[in-house]
């Protein structure tokens, strides 16, 4: 250590040192606050790390009303499609159909119901609205374990190729369709 | 002033997981879920035990009472009884889910400031004390101004 | 006792903590003695009104007051009439009127019991103290105000979480929020210290009963919280190392040092502005702790229902409250007086050990709670921080921590030898040399090894002082008798509460240890657990007040012997549509013996039940260890030497160094 290592400027320092980082902290949690307010931050979103690879492999069984799809379906894609998973049982998913029935006819969506009777899948879609191109049946909940589903509903943009563009666990809203998903999906069209 | 029924301060260790899965069934509720070598048993319970339990608090699979959670179980058993690696397992997991899902956070240089806490905080708290202990003693105050001196009198007298 | 009574009486308890914040410091910086006297008449007065308002919230839960929209949003005219009362503070809206309610306590605690302090201190404690209370209470008004009324009002309440609907519960927020509110005092002390300019040996022994007052509710409050978890979770868990947990643990380590700390301002004069700055810091850990786990970032419950706003003014608050005392800590500690120096081997060096290991724990469990949001916000990356990773940090540390404690009270002050330490300490090695042996031939893991190994070195190092003190088989026991008459209380009270750190730890080592198996019966099939023999008996229906259950019967025997009948049951709580477990627990303080009802399998005609059945070794003791260790502290604050020899400051300084 230094010769004069009681130098008061040093000591003031140390002393300042507990603000700083408390300042550091609090600064922090602010940007954290506003940013949930503003929806640009979300403490809960887990990342899952599916953006930019191939769909995983997956085979799933038709859906009343709809049919249901494969990896090699969406693969064989020249087009980008938002593939949604949903559930009878799952409160978000009831607000955010009249959304995706708006964008139904911007951009085709393919649903998976997830861990739901076929019944009880059937007439959800059917007192909401049908917005699926095509509806797949995940029974047991072992191809959402591939996707890196956490829970529904969660949305992704399977772009050409079956490449995964885009992802969200949060219910879809009008503000995401016109800032994120339409804009990619453009890009991805061309 | 809208509250939700269930809204409960944050105080009460726990209970918000809780919250979130209205029933309170149990862990692994189903003894068929279990392998019946009892030694792999014992490695998918350790291997899940690192896994966290992707809808709750900090709780493992192993003890998470949520859907996917025993799905998740039900997966780490199925690995284990085809003869997977540890490894090979958890990897197949954060192939998925992303480093969320391990509840020990691997080392890497995001989390160097994590793991190296530990050795950081005790390595600060010796220099610190080291460094206030042996320094020369702090020189004597200076002598009282004349205001100082004044005041003082002043004081001690009305005492 | 109606709502607007108890609003009336919160606005006005918030006008009088205002007027506690300001006019006793002009009073104090003006040396005016009828504005400081204001002090203590305020600080009781916001008390009065808050304990009227807290008392109109009862009441309107008691007797059914739907119009008051906190009540009707957690109670229901079924609900028993002790959760209709504990109901108060199971939610957001009354947890932080009880919250401002222990505060004005704690105010009016100085006010009371403060009357040896020099009256200009007092003045600014209770100030501090006042302008704490008037933010929380002006949050509690305009954010989170519990006498809102709803119109028109429903006919019955919606009902409160059956989870809540549990004793040991009922009672743990009351005493968890004692120990964190209690710390404001220590804090108020501190604030004080800095603006007067003047920390000494009699501040030191001013603050310390008051620290060690909230560090013992703290204790408690952790321990029931862990004890609720175990009986209520169902699958034997104590701590999970979650945010809201950690949220706590914080404040007790800084709080555990704090303890530490300030006996060596008191006796040596030196630590002292470490001392302030643990006062401020462990206050502030626990108001960001309780605040900050409401705010939602630190949850990640999809269901929790979070209010950014909120904690956007909580966010605020904290700001002003932490970064003003730490601002004044930086600008005033640098001209506070260094303290002595000491050598390190010697009772103070030891206790700087103590501080560190204590800090550098909190530090990491902080890091941990702390890292996952500024990961995300940061790098956009999410990680988890759980149990192995607690497990693989802290433990290293404590370790250490353990073995010098068992040091720490044998050695002397100022300079001092290790080996008629050691010379004293040597039988207390030897057992826990033996226990080494024998726990590494029981358990064959590292861990739990050394942490027995560890926690007998605590319990027989600290019989050993006391049995050093009492010159015990080394003078005839009537004289060792009379020696622990006279020695003080507080020297009981330390060994008690390390004794009980150590007992701690030998039950989480224990539970380590635990073996559970989970079976699928029908009635009259046994099981075997852990060398007892278990049978399901019985499975009957019963009614309670608000639910219906299923009862279970199990009678665990070993060797044919009957040791006890277990009754679990699931209850299924209709106006929530819920159902909860009801843990069945003997235990016989070695060991518990725990018994969970699960599902119904099978049709009604041959019904099965999965059973889990867990066997729990010492798993009492954690607790028990707890409550010894709050017991200590308590048993130190009857000292009478806290009570009585309240000492003289030094009579030179008060004036020179004000401004």
């Amino acid at each position: 250590m230094s010769e004069q290592p009681s130098s008061p400027t040093r000591r003031r320092l140390l002393m300042a040192a507990p603000l700083v980082v408390a300042g550091g902290v609090g600064v922090g949690f602010w940007r954290m606050l506003s940013g949930m307010t503003k929806g640009s931050f979300d403490p809960h979103d887990i990342h899952a790390p599916a953006l930019n690879r191939p769909v995983p492999d997956f085979a799933l069984p038709d859906q009343a009303p709809g049919t249901g799809f494969s990896a090699a379906d969406l693969r064989g894609l020249k087009a980008p499609v938002l593939v949604n998973y949903f559930a009878s049982w799952c409160i978000p998913c009831v607000a955010e159909m009249p959304v995706l029935n708006v964008l139904k006819d911007r951009l085709p969506i393919w649903g998976i119901a997830y861990k739901d009777k076929p019944e009880h899948a059937l007439g959800f879609v059917q007192r909401a609205g049908n917005p699926y191109a095509r509806i797949a049946s995940d029974h047991d909940g072992l191809a959402a374990i591939d996707w890196g589903v956490s829970g529904v509903p969660e949305t992704f943009l399977v772009g050409p190729g079956g490449i995964i563009r885009w992802h969200t666990a949060s219910p879809i809203t009008e503000a995401m369709i016109t800032n994120t998903i339409m804009p990619l999906a453009d890009s991805l069209k061309q | 002033m809208k509250t939700h029924p269930l809204r409960r301060g944050g105080l009460i260790a726990l209970l918000a997981c809780l919250l979130f899965a209205p029933l309170v069934a149990l862990a692994v509720d189903d003894p068929s879920e279990m392998l019946p070598d009892p030694a792999q048993e014992q490695r998918a319970e350790a291997i899940g035990a690192q896994l966290r339990c992707l809808v709750c608090q900090n709780e493992s699979i192993e003890d998470s009472s949520a859907d996917l959670a025993r799905d998740l179980r039900h997966v780490v058993r199925e690995h284990v009884a085809k003869g997977e690696s540890n490894q090979q397992i958890m990897d197949w997991m954060v192939n998925r889910y992303g480093n969320f899902i391990r509840l020990k956070p691997p080392f890497t240089i995001g989390t160097l400031l994590l793991w190296v806490m530990p050795l950081l905080a005790l390595c600060i708290g010796i220099g610190i004390a080291w460094w206030t202990f042996r320094r020369p003693r702090a020189p004597v105050p200076p002598p009282l101004s004349d205001e100082e001196r004044r005041r003082l009198s002043d004081l001690t007298e009305t005492r | 006792m109606n709502p607007e009574l108890g609003n009336f009486a919160l606005a006005l308890a918030c006008c009088m903590a205002a007027g506690q914040a300001i006019l006793p410091l002009i009073g104090a910086s003006r040396r005016d003695a009828r504005l400081m006297a204001l002090a203590p008449a305020l600080a009781v007065g916001q008390m009065i009104a808050l304990i009227t308002s807290f008392a109109c919230l009862i009441h309107a839960a008691i007797t059914n007051d739907f119009s008051v929209q906190n009540v009707a949003a957690n109670s229901a005219v079924s609900k028993p009439l002790l959760y209709k009362i504990t109901g108060v503070w199971g939610n957001h809206e009354g947890s932080v009127l009880l919250w401002a309610m222990i505060l004005s306590m704690c105010g009016g605690a100085v006010a009371l019991f403060g009357r040896n302090l020099p009256s200009a201190l007092q003045a600014r404690v209770i100030a501090v103290l006042g302008g704490v209370a008037a933010g929380f209470e002006l949050f509690c008004l305009t954010t989170s105000n519990p006498f809102a009324r709803v119109w028109p009002a429903p006919m019955d309440g919606q009902g409160m979480n059956p989870l809540l609907q549990d004793p040991g519960l009922a009672f743990h927020p009351p005493i968890l929020y004692t120990g964190y509110v209690g710390f404001a005092v220590p804090f108020a002390f501190a604030i004080a210290a800095l603006i007067e300019g003047r920390v000494d040996a009699a501040w030191g022994r001013w603050v310390r009963p008051w620290a060690v007052a909230a560090w013992c509710f703290l204790t408690c409050g952790i321990a029931m919280g862990s004890w609720w978890s175990y009986y209520v979770l169902g699958w034997g868990g104590y701590w999970f190392w979650d945010p809201v947990e950690n949220a706590s643990l914080i404040p007790w380590l800084t709080g555990t040092a704090l303890v530490h700390s300030a006996i060596v301002v008191e006796k040596r004069e030196a630590l002292k502005i470490w001392t302030v700055l643990l006062a401020i810091g462990t206050f502030s850990f626990s108001l960001s702790g309780t605040f900050l786990v409401r705010s939602g970032i630190l949850n990640s419950v999809h269901a929790f229902a979070n209010d950014p706003a909120r904690g956007v003014f909580i966010l605020g608050l904290l700001a002003l409250v932490i970064g003003g005392s730490l601002l004044l800590f930086a600008i005033r500690a640098p001209q506070l007086t260094a303290g002595g120096l000491f050598a390190p081997v010697s009772r103070e060096g030891l206790l700087v050990l103590n501080n560190i290991l204590l800090c550098s724990i909190c530090a990491v469990v902080l890091t941990g709670t702390m890292y996952p949001p500024f990961m995300s916000l940061l790098f956009g990356k999410t990680i988890s921080v759980g149990k192995p990773f607690f497990d693989a940090t802290t433990i290293p540390l404590a370790i250490p921590l353990m073995v010098f404690m068992g040091f720490g009270p044998m050695m002397p002050w100022k300079r001092a030898q290790m080996w008629p330490v050691l010379r004293r300490l040597w039988w207390a090695a030897c057992v826990t040399a033996v226990a080494l042996v024998v726990a590494t031939f029981q358990i064959r893991e590292i861990l739990p090894v050394l942490a027995t190994a560890t926690a007998v070195w605590v319990i027989c190092s600290s019989a050993a002082d006391i049995a050093e003190r009492l010159r015990l088989f080394r003078q005839p026991l009537g004289q060792s008798w009379q020696r622990a008459r006279s020695l003080p209380r507080a020297v009981f009270g330390a060994a008690l509460a390390h004794a009980g750190v150590g007992i701690v730890v030998l039950g989480i080592a224990g539970m380590s240890q635990a073996a559970h198996r989970i079976v699928e019966v029908h009635v009259g099939q046994s099981e075997m657990l852990a060398g007892d023999s278990w049978t399901l008996t019985d499975v009957k229906p019963a009614e309670g007040p608000n639910y219906t259950a299923l009862v279970a019967t199990i009678e665990v025997r070993h060797n044919g012997r009957l040791i006890t009948t277990l009754h679990p049951s699931k209850r299924t709580f209709a106006s929530q549509h819920q159902t909860t477990t009801e843990v069945a627990i003997h235990t016989n303080l070695m060991a518990d013996i725990y018994g969970v009802l699960g599902d119904k399998h099978g049709d009604d005609a041959n019904p099965t039940y999965v059973l889990r059945l867990h066997y729990n070794p010492l798993a009492p003791w954690m607790w028990l260890g707890g409550l010894i260790m709050a017991f200590g502290g308590a048993l130190s604050l009857s000292d009478r030497r806290v009570r009585v020899g309240a000492p003289r400051r030094a009579k030179t300084v008060d004036v020179v160094v004000v401004q």
